[in-house]
């Protein structure tokens, strides 16, 4: 099968690592993927006021196409990946967005939520399989302890991802386990990092990140991995005085893969 | 030309408030037939059924229709009043203008209007009412209880007081059931064991209970009076008549790493045990998934050292039938699973406990022999701190939406304890209301918090995780309207508590109704509390809805009383109001026979005359004594050949015309 890749923008520009090792490690893995044509931006954030419309707009183009081309929907960044879920839930269930949006798109077939979503690590989780993925690794990451930060976009709200278990998520650890490494354990894996409050108060972006670092250092990891843009740079830009290597999870499994 | 009597009940303002009633006495006045019709303020008092009876004696009624409450309230009230008039009780109908029309809606023009469309039909229908007679059945005077907690204990010793033998049928090894595992109880403060220990003892003693222990039940059924019950006695491995209880096998056993379920799971046992020191009966039993010998064929130790020769690893599950007059569900409860609420850190930290593990840590009998210790390192705690309503009152689809009812006491209590034997160590209460209703109930909470400095936080505690080798608790304070961190030793969640999981298996068995919450429904919230609407069925304890050991001891003591009642007849009622079949319709096609959930329908081919045409013809026959009257044979029916007494098919398409004219 082949899969609709969308990167969305931060993936070409500020997060262009996230994007070139998931290629490269894919490849290795053998799994297709065909960037969507005339992608658009996800819309970054999912709008919360009840009738809004218009943000979601190309969310549903994207989703559109990929129904159209009848593959499913390959996302890597937590925010594009939680913006297009949402809105394809709204698409199937909400009859009042679904109408109003369809009135305005006028595709030639309505579009309903037909699209399957489906994020980067579920891929490998549910298609390629961490034990397959183990077999894949040329490279074990023996004896690095890495911590998994997962934020709160790819987890929240729980029914709606329906990625994993929002207060106790396993996900990116089984990962790691996969690749070689330890997977290390800490209280603050799944909160949030500041997100955009870095941009009104930097300050309050700096308190959530501090005490992420603080929680992952205690219990002992050398390294974070995350899928989100927006978290690599709160945890890299607004940091305090103690910092934490960051890396992007594709970036880790490339080089566990000899793909690097 | 039959005579009806059509009385209307205003139910105080009840109905009164949104139905017109004098404009119903009035409409249904024009009806044919309808030869008396008044109104009374409340019909089912003894002015309003006297009205009812001189009616009937004046006007020489045939049928009299009621319009009032719904049928499920005062249906038996007034057929037993038309019995006094002489008139047969099955010639009464009722038009339900309360819970079908005043209680739902506000408009009177339009209550009214739909008053007098239900009164129609229920007229129309009267009108082809037949007298019944209904028949007799005989009681078997035996009692079975399902669940051998403090519900079913108590339950079995009243029924057995009175005279009748009762059984008790509990899943487990011992009777006890989870009030066992207390250390004291609220508000009194006695100790748990010191009070149901000496009940455990007097329901083994007494000759009227035979208890069945380690044992389900598998099947039920018959009816009202005549059930038939299939026991499964699971095979513990053990000859029970021989082994003395003595414990030496438990210290020879190899296979030392079953979790303790007594213990909650905080220690082990082996694989052969005694569940606890005072456990009914007090013999072993040999988990066959953790023994060596029965599943390696190796080891053999405990038969060597059972000086009884009560060692038995041959043995089968045993398979008992028993006939029962009533039965009792008294399946109890458990806490719910933590595994939706790991914000609190449970599957996390050790030192994340539940309040029932907290009873087992402070219990004398204990893993710990009562000194209440961190799990993670056996070190003393210097703060602990209690969330309550972890899972309760819950809006967010993970736990339950209930209140537990007894967790408030219980965290109270537990504070309590702590404070009094630990005086230096400080404990906290995370809370979204402290609930106490209940004779001395409050007075206790507030010695807790008065008397003992139990410091309690208006709030919900979001997220528990460990920092500096002690765990913090990230919260909210309402009243002081601020987010804070409390570091603390030991957290404590006061969990849900749910019906058991043998409870839906049990409620289906016994088709008994049961809530989303899996909790068996009572025949009436109020009036009916400790009966099923299955006859023959009865609730005891929390298997009905949370509630504390008072209310049980209670509720099963009053359903006892139920029992008992049923259980003193000499004979039972029948309803007449069951399922028939015209032999020349029907074409033995066995739908009526696979939708019947009582098994009351069975098949026999004989000479039938149809018309003059004489053929062996396979048909279906119903026995009147399993038919419940359901009425679903009759839908499934494709001739037509079904159909129930007092609920025939012409008699509801009347009372669908009656309504559908305008």
């Amino acid at each position: 099968m082949i899969y609709s890749y969308y990167p969305g923008c931060t993936l070409k520009t500020k997060a262009k690592e996230l994007d070139i090792y998931a290629r490269k490690s894919l490849e290795a893995l053998g799994i297709e993927i065909e960037e969507l044509d005339n992608w658009q931006c996800c819309g970054g954030v999912y709008p919360l006021a009840k009738d809004e419309i218009a943000t979601k707009l190309s969310s549903i183009r994207t989703l559109n196409q990929a129904k159209e081309l009848g593959r499913p929907l390959l996302t890597l960044c937590s925010a594009c990946h939680h913006v297009l879920t949402r809105v394809n839930n709204d698409m199937k269930t909400n009859g009042d967005i679904n109408m109003r949006a369809n009135n305005y798109c006028a595709f030639d077939e309505p579009y309903n939520g037909e699209t399957q979503v489906i994020h980067f690590l579920t891929l490998l989780k549910e298609v390629v399989g961490f034990d397959n993925l183990a077999k894949k690794v040329v490279n074990p990451l023996k004896g690095r302890k890495i911590g998994a930060y997962y934020g709160c976009l790819l987890l929240r709200p729980s029914n709606e991802l329906a990625f994993d278990d929002p207060e106790n998520p396993s996900i990116l650890e089984d990962f790691i386990k996969a690749l070689g490494a330890t997977p290390v354990v800490y209280p603050f894996r799944n909160e949030c990092c500041g997100g955009y409050i870095s941009v009104t108060n930097k300050s309050q972006a700096t308190k959530n990140v501090d005490k992420i670092v603080a929680s992952a250092k205690y219990k002992g990891c050398e390294q974070l991995i995350t899928a989100c843009p927006l978290c690599m740079y709160n945890l890299n830009e607004n940091a305090g005085a103690d910092k934490i290597e960051v890396k992007y999870f594709t970036e880790l499994l490339a080089e566990a893969l000899g793909v690097k | 030309m039959l005579k009806i009597g059509v009385f209307v009940c205003w139910c105080g303002s009840n109905i009164a408030a949104t139905v017109d009633v004098k404009q119903v006495v009035e409409a249904v006045k024009l009806q044919q037939g309808v030869v008396f019709a008044t109104d009374y303020q409340y019909m089912c008092s003894e002015a309003g059924q006297l009205i009812m009876r001189n009616a009937i004696e004046e006007y020489k009624l045939d049928g009299v229709v009621i319009c009032s409450c719904s049928p499920r309230m005062h249906e038996a009230t007034f057929r037993k009043n038309a019995e006094r008039a002489g008139l047969n009780p099955f010639m009464v109908e009722i038009a339900n203008i309360r819970e079908h029309c005043s209680w739902i809606h506000k408009d009177v023009e339009e209550g009214t209007i739909k008053a007098i469309a239900l009164a129609n039909a229920a007229i129309a229908k009267v009108k082809l009412n037949a007298p019944l007679i209904s028949g007799e059945s005989g009681v078997t005077k035996r009692a079975l209880v399902i669940g051998g907690g403090i519900a079913g204990i108590q339950t079995a010793l009243d029924i057995a007081e009175a005279g009748f033998q009762v059984d008790i049928v509990e899943k487990s090894p011992t009777i006890g059931g989870n009030m066992a595992k207390l250390d004291k109880t609220f508000p009194t403060l006695d100790c748990s064991a010191c009070i149901l220990t000496p009940k455990m003892v007097d329901a083994a003693a007494n000759p009227n209970i035979e208890l069945l222990t380690y044992s389900e039940v598998e099947k039920v059924s018959g009816f009202v009076g005549n059930f038939k019950a299939t026991i499964r006695k699971k095979a513990r491995y053990i000859n029970t008549d021989l082994c003395t209880g003595c414990g030496d096998c438990m210290s020879k056993c190899p296979s030392k790493k079953g979790k303790n379920e007594f213990n909650c799971g905080l220690n082990n046992r082996p694989a052969i045990y005694i569940p606890f020191a005072q456990a009914i009966p007090n013999v072993a039993v040999i988990d066959p998934v953790q023994c060596i010998k029965i599943t390696k064929d190796k080891c053999g130790l405990c038969q060597t050292v059972c000086s009884a020769k009560a060692i038995d690893y041959k043995q089968q599950d045993e398979i008992i039938e028993r006939e029962y007059g009533a039965i009792v569900a008294a399946t109890g409860y458990k806490p719910i699973k933590l595994d939706k609420f790991d914000e609190y850190g449970y599957s996390q930290s050790k030192d994340v406990i539940t309040s029932l593990e907290l009873e087992r840590l402070m219990n004398a009998a204990g893993p710990t022999g009562g000194k209440l210790v961190k799990p993670s390192d056996g070190s003393h705690p210097h703060t602990i701190t209690f969330i309550q309503c972890v899972g309760s009152r819950d809006i967010s689809g993970r736990g339950k939406c209930y209140c537990s009812k007894i967790c408030c006491m219980y965290t109270a209590k537990h504070a309590m304890l702590i404070r009094d034997k630990y005086p230096d160590v400080n404990v906290n209460v995370f809370y979204i209301d402290v609930r106490t209703p209940g004779k001395n109930y409050d007075e206790f909470y507030r010695r807790a918090v008065e008397e003992y400095n139990v410091n309690y936080i208006k709030g919900q505690v979001g997220k528990v995780y460990e920092s500096d080798g002690h765990l913090v608790l990230q919260a909210s304070d309402l009243l002081n309207n601020e987010q804070i961190l409390v570091n603390s030793d030991m957290v404590v969640l006061a969990t849900a508590i749910e019906a058991d999981e043998s409870a839906k298996k049990v409620a289906s068995m016994l088709t008994a109704s049961i809530d989303t919450n899996n909790f068996l429904t009572e025949a009436h919230a109020k009036l009916r509390p400790v009966e099923s609407p299955t006859a023959g069925i009865f609730l005891s304890g929390v298997c009905q809805g949370p509630k504390d050991i008072p209310e049980t001891v209670s509720q099963a003591s009053a359903c006892a009383a139920k029992v008992i009642g049923l259980l003193s007849k000499a004979k039972l009622v029948t309803n007449p109001c069951v399922a028939h079949s015209d032999e020349l319709l029907c074409n033995g096609c066995s739908n009526c026979a696979n939708v019947c959930p009582y098994g009351a329908i069975g098949y026999e081919t004989k000479l039938i005359n149809d018309h003059g045409i004489r053929e062996n013809r396979r048909v279906a026959v119903v026995n009147p004594a399993l038919c419940q009257g359901c009425g679903a044979c009759t839908v499934a029916c494709p001739s037509g050949a079904m159909d129930l007494f007092g609920f025939s098919n012409s008699q509801i398409m009347a009372e669908v015309e009656a309504i559908c004219k305008k």
